[in-house]
């Protein structure tokens, strides 16, 4: 992936494939500290902890075992790379919480990217999912939640290409706004 | 600065819209694949890209949305168009540009892209 958000946006798949009904994307950019964290949490099926560990290395499965996907070994490995962190934790019929943080500065850290258009494709694809996003950078706050969408939206659908194209600059403008860019 | 209350002016504006969505029964369906392997090989502007050209070109009987994999990672992005009452048509290694093309000839002009099919990949 070229963009951490590239990376938002498929660990979310994972979210809604466990049928979540809630998914709350943070990211946190903390300049005193010289972190950036990610963090996705959902209310779905979630993982046993056995499963958790598999989930994370693909490599230390076998070939005759369930088969193990990319995504959450792309996440780790960019967090790796950037002197950074990764955890999962889960609870079977609870939810999921995937963290991984990266050092700000490092030259490895890829760039954020374009989280408007990350969470464009999520709403207007998974329009039963109620999606929260939360960009802090440092003292400053953005929240996005599309409980407000609904709510002044009515009867229009969140996939109409007018109100993807409205949240994605929404979400530019409030990331700017907090001089959250990353 | 864009905010909450532009919601309310999109959904005064598209009230009609909406109104003709419901009765129109069918729309057509674009399904782009949004695992993995879609994702890393540029499926999130590909939808963009459709997303713009449905806006722009004021379309109003088509959607986008996502599928997870549809199993051929070595021909992501793929993108499935499904016209009500005829057979799905699968688009492999979509681009931009690819996607403004099959918004123009397929969904506006009934005319299948044929050089962009999987039929022609393999
Ligand atoms: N948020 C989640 N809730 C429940 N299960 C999850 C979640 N995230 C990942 N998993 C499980 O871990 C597996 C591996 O995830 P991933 O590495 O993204 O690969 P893939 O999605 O292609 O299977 C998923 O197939 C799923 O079984
Ligand atoms: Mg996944």
């Amino acid at each position: 992936m070229k963009e951490l958000s590239l990376n938002i946006l498929d660990i979310a798949q994972n979210s809604i494939a466990a049928n979540a009904t809630c998914v709350t994307i943070q990211v946190c950019k903390d300049t005193a500290q010289n972190r950036l964290t990610l963090c996705i949490e959902d209310d779905g099926k979630g993982m046993t902890e056995a499963f958790v560990k598999k989930v994370c290395d693909p490599f230390v499965t076998t070939r005759t075992t369930r088969k193990v996907g990319m995504g959450i070994p792309l996440l780790k490995l960019a967090a790796e790379q950037a002197e950074g962190t990764f955890s999962i934790q889960s609870e079977v019929g609870k939810g999921t919480k995937v963290t991984a943080t990266f050092t700000l500065n490092h030259i490895d850290r890829l760039p954020l990217g374009d989280i408007g258009q990350t969470m464009s494709v999520l709403v207007s694809c998974n329009q039963t999912v109620d999606f929260v996003y939360i960009h802090k950078a440092d003292d400053k706050t953005f929240v996005f939640d599309t409980k407000q969408m609904r709510a002044a939206l009515g009867d229009v659908p969140l996939n109409d290409p007018e109100v993807v194209l409205w949240m994605q600059e929404y979400i530019k403008e409030g990331i700017l706004s907090i001089n959250g860019g990353v | 600065m864009k905010s909450l209350a532009d919601l309310e002016a999109i959904r005064n504006r598209t009230i009609n819209k909406v109104g003709l969505r419901k009765e129109g029964t069918e729309e057509t369906r674009i399904v782009v694949g949004m695992a993995t392997c879609g994702i890393a090989a540029g499926a999130r502007p590909v939808m963009q890209a459709f997303v713009e050209e449905l806006q722009k070109r004021n379309i109003t009987n088509a959607f986008v949305t996502q599928t997870g994999c549809i199993g051929v990672c070595r021909l992501e992005p793929i993108v499935e168009v499904y016209v009500p009452g005829q057979e799905k048509v699968t688009y492999v290694k979509m681009t931009a540009e690819k996607a403004a093309k099959v918004v123009v000839d397929h969904i506006v002009n009934g005319k299948v892209v044929e050089e962009y099919t999987i039929g022609n990949a393999e």
